[in-house]
């Protein structure tokens, strides 16, 4: 389970061509009441897309949204149009807007464009869950349809949408490896796993695999970052090494010796092996309490892109981007899971520096043990990126170890 | 005189429970978050061909209570791979059909212990709007129909408002005001929320500290209320309009189960239970009794008459009196519980985690279980009560269980 956590919190938008560009397209064909329906439906957008923080905009977003699903089921695709590119709270207006055209549209028994929004859904530039959106309209009145055109999907940019397609991939396995058929069954997982993006989805289908005699490298699949300079431990009794800045985080210099908590200490290698790419700091320090220790890793890309970076931890923690801080949360011992925390950054061509702190706090139930974190670099689609060089060895791996 | 001290004095101190009976369930443990639905004529003798009137497939996980506006039932769920897809379902409180559907997209974190998900706080409403929070921190207000009236994405303005356990406090309204705890390790705070315009009115910080205990609706004079927020610092008394402090108990509290109000006295989950009567002079609450024997688990404490009832871990049901603190009497059931009891009457209903449903008279010496259903499913939510009605939900359905008037079964 994850939440996407965005660093810019929902940016006023100026008007897109893109959106305006359907919708003034849109109308004359058509509606033939340009542009007086359509000129209001500009500004409705505008107004949805330029929410501010702490509630800023709801007001005039309610009528612009009462404005918006007073409109008719031709006005769908400009609806979600005017998701590319929007905040994911007006996305949320723009889909309650859509959604309450729908619903009446359908009580009315009126059609809805289901040309219109197979297009949009087919045009994979536009916003994936505008997509997905688009795809569960198709299915409410045509499901056939819509079933038939997931199972097509299995390369999609939509998570949602290619998730449907790997499952119906992975339901034929299952069914074949229930027949007997274990070499079609082996050649079905192992196509799904070219595919699939979601975690639960890679695990299943890995797990089935190294059922099968088949060595694969989870770690690798799911992009974990496994090699580290890691450093430590420094002190955090009280908590304080989440705050203080210890020299990792002023300069990075692998050669440096540092007063840790008890005793100088300086970085060493460390190769993750965990199936799910966590690096427990006991391992190298061992199990300490009241300590803050840093993880060093260098990814190298050859295109400068957007990407996210996905860590989970069950400690306190914090993450820096080549210099820059990127987002720290100071929680211990309540969960941790593969995605926890999803951070949009930028990475430059070339090398880039990730740098982890992560403090243990001083409880002592026996459940309180764990001191780590796992990171893995994700396209926003959510496929795995690898660091330049980065290479898989397959594994058999502990198919009893959970994520 | 300062501002609390003039806020004190303006609000009355009673804090009048709701004992009438109410044909609406607005909120978490319905009229005043006390888990009393009055008088309501609820089926005694439970029988699985003849008590569900009707049970309803839902479209995702969820532990939320159904808020229910007169014929009206809404419940929240989440569903998709990620659980981040969050629904707003409105049904028919007779059949169970589908009146309305609102999906949105989680636009904070939905990581949640696995027993649980997004949709675990319960919506509230004003009778007009329908406020419904999700432990992502996504907070919607839609009128009656369904219609969006404005949303808020609290992680979106404080990133570190998230609990990887998940959030399950459930909102109040009060006065024009949603009033809404997020109280955890990274961030904590009570934030009023003007219930027709989604702006801020008026924000609080608190100590950080994970907390899934609900505010309680207490009734002040003129018509106005306070709002009482529970945490491990105790339980402090506010303004919905300001925010303002009335008044604070500080010896500390439950970060789980919620206090219960009954009469002029509060019983909080503190150092068991502490039961609490608020003073005149903005003062700290008078303490009437503490009672450590009472020691209530994850389900809220409930009160039926003059008799108070915790579940403690073990799955026993405590009776005490609501006057002195001193047990009465214990009975063991099947447990174990999260969802809270519900009293009806002079019976409680309890759901255990597995769905077991169990009717208790209490009048009787030592309690009696009356009657038991399996429901065959998890549940984790406490149930809501409509008209002749209870209310059930798990990850997959929401059941109605009605059955004949309970002079023909008595």
């Amino acid at each position: 389970m994850s939440g996407l956590f965005n660093l810019s919190p929902t940016k006023k938008h100026s008007l897109n061509r893109g959106w305006a560009g359907v919708l003034i397209a849109s109308f004359p064909a058509v509606t033939g009441s340009f542009p007086a329906q359509a000129a209001d439906s500009v500004e409705s957008i505008r107004v949805i897309r330029a929410l501010g923080r702490e509630g800023e905009g709801n007001p005039a977003a309610a009528e612009a949204g009462r404005n918006l699903a007073a409109g008719g089921p031709e006005t769908l695709p400009v609806i979600l149009a005017a998701m590319d590119g929007a905040g994911d709270l007006s996305l949320n207006w723009l889909r309650a807007a859509a959604e309450t055209i729908v619903d009446r549209a359908l009580a009315q028994k009126l059609p809805l464009p289901v040309a219109d929004l197979g297009k949009f859904l087919l045009d994979t530039h536009h916003n994936p869950r505008a997509r997905r959106f688009s795809f569960e309209l198709i299915a409410r009145v045509d499901p056939s349809t819509a079933s038939r055109l997931s199972a097509g999907m299995i390369q999609d940019p939509s998570p949602e949408l290619r998730f449907d397609a790997v499952q119906k991939l992975i339901d034929q396995a299952t069914r074949a490896a229930t027949e007997g058929n274990k070499a079609g069954a082996r050649l079905l997982f192992q196509q799904s796993l070219q595919f699939a993006l979601d975690v639960t989805q890679i695990d299943l289908i890995v797990k089935k695999l190294r059922e099968s005699g088949e060595a694969v490298d989870l770690p690798y699949v799911l992009g974990f970052v496994r090699q580290w300079k890691v450093v430590g431990p420094f002190d955090s009794v009280g908590g304080k090494g989440f705050a203080a800045a210890y020299p990792p985080e002023e300069k990075i210099d692998l050669s440096a010796e540092y007063q840790g908590k008890t005793a100088p200490v300086k970085w060493r290698d460390w190769t993750v092996k965990d199936d799910y790419g966590s690096l427990s700091m006991n391992e190298p320090f061992g199990s300490l309490k009241g300590v803050a220790a840093y993880a060093w890793s260098e990814f190298e890309v050859s295109q400068a892109q957007d990407v996210e970076l996905r860590l989970g931890s069950e400690n306190a923690w914090k993450v820096w981007v080549n210099g820059q801080f990127i987002f720290g949360q100071e929680e211990y011992h309540r969960n941790k899971a593969i995605d926890q925390y999803r951070m949009p950054v930028h990475l430059n061509a070339g090398r880039n520096v990730i740098l982890v702190k992560v403090c243990q706090n001083e409880q002592t139930e026996d459940w309180a043990g764990a001191w780590d974190f796992q990171l893995r670099v994700c396209d926003p689609s959510g496929a795995a990126l690898h660091s330049v060089g980065d290479k898989p060895s397959p594994t058999l791996g502990d198919t009893k170890a959970k994520p | 005189m300062n501002r609390t001290l003039a806020l004190a004095g303006s609000l009355s101190l009673s804090v009048a429970a709701a004992t009438s009976v109410a044909a609406d369930w607005l909120q978490f443990r319905g009229p005043q978050g006390a888990g009393s639905a009055g008088d309501a004529n609820l089926p005694i003798v439970l029988d699985a061909g003849k008590s569900v009137a009707w049970k309803g497939d839902l479209p995702g996980r969820g532990l939320s209570s159904p808020t229910i506006i007169g014929d009206r039932l809404v419940v929240t769920c989440a569903s998709g791979p990620q659980l981040d897809r969050l629904h707003l379902l409105c049904l028919s409180t007779t059949n169970g059909t589908r009146r309305w559907e609102r999906q949105f997209w989680a636009t904070g974190r939905t990581t949640t212990h696995e027993k649980i998900s997004a949709a675990a706080p319960s919506p509230t409403s004003d009778g007009e709007r329908i406020f419904a929070l999700f432990s992502s921190t996504d907070l919607f207000a839609v009128d009656l129909d369904g219609n969006l009236l404005w949303l808020r994405g609290l992680m979106r303005d404080y990133p570190n408002a998230s609990n990887a356990l998940g959030l399950s406090s459930s909102p109040v309204v009060a006065d024009g005001v949603v009033v809404v705890q997020i109280e955890t390790d990274g961030d904590a705070f009570v934030v009023g929320i003007d219930a027709k315009t989604g702006l801020n009115r008026w924000k609080i910080e608190r100590r950080k500290r994970a907390n899934w205990s609900s505010p309680l609706v207490l009734n002040a004079a003129d018509g106005k209320h306070l709002v009482a927020v529970q945490s491990s610092t105790g339980v402090t008394a506010l303004d919905p309009a300001t925010g303002t402090e009335v008044w604070s108990y500080k010896d500390g509290a439950s970060t789980v189960p919620s206090s219960t109000v009954s009469g002029e006295t509060i019983f909080v989950p503190s150092f068991g239970i502490t039961a609490l009567v608020p003073q005149a002079s903005g003062q700290p609450p008078r303490q009437l009794w503490r009672a450590s024997q009472l020691r209530p688990a994850t389900a809220s404490p409930v009160v039926v008459g003059d008799h108070l009832f915790t579940l403690n871990d073990a799955g026993v049901l405590t009776c005490a009196a609501t006057a002195t603190g001193d047990r009465v009497w214990q009975l063991r059931l099947k447990g174990p519980f999260s969802a809270s009891p519900i009293a009806a009457g002079k019976h409680l209903y309890l759901v255990n985690e597995e769905g077991l449903v169990q009717v208790v008279n209490v009048e009787k010496p030592g309690g009696e279980i009356v009657s038991e259903l399996p429901l065959g499913e998890a549940v984790i939510g406490t149930p809501s009560v409509g008209e002749n009605g209870l209310y059930v939900r798990s990850d997959q359905h929401l059941w109605r269980l009605a059955g004949p008037p309970r002079t023909a079964v008595q």
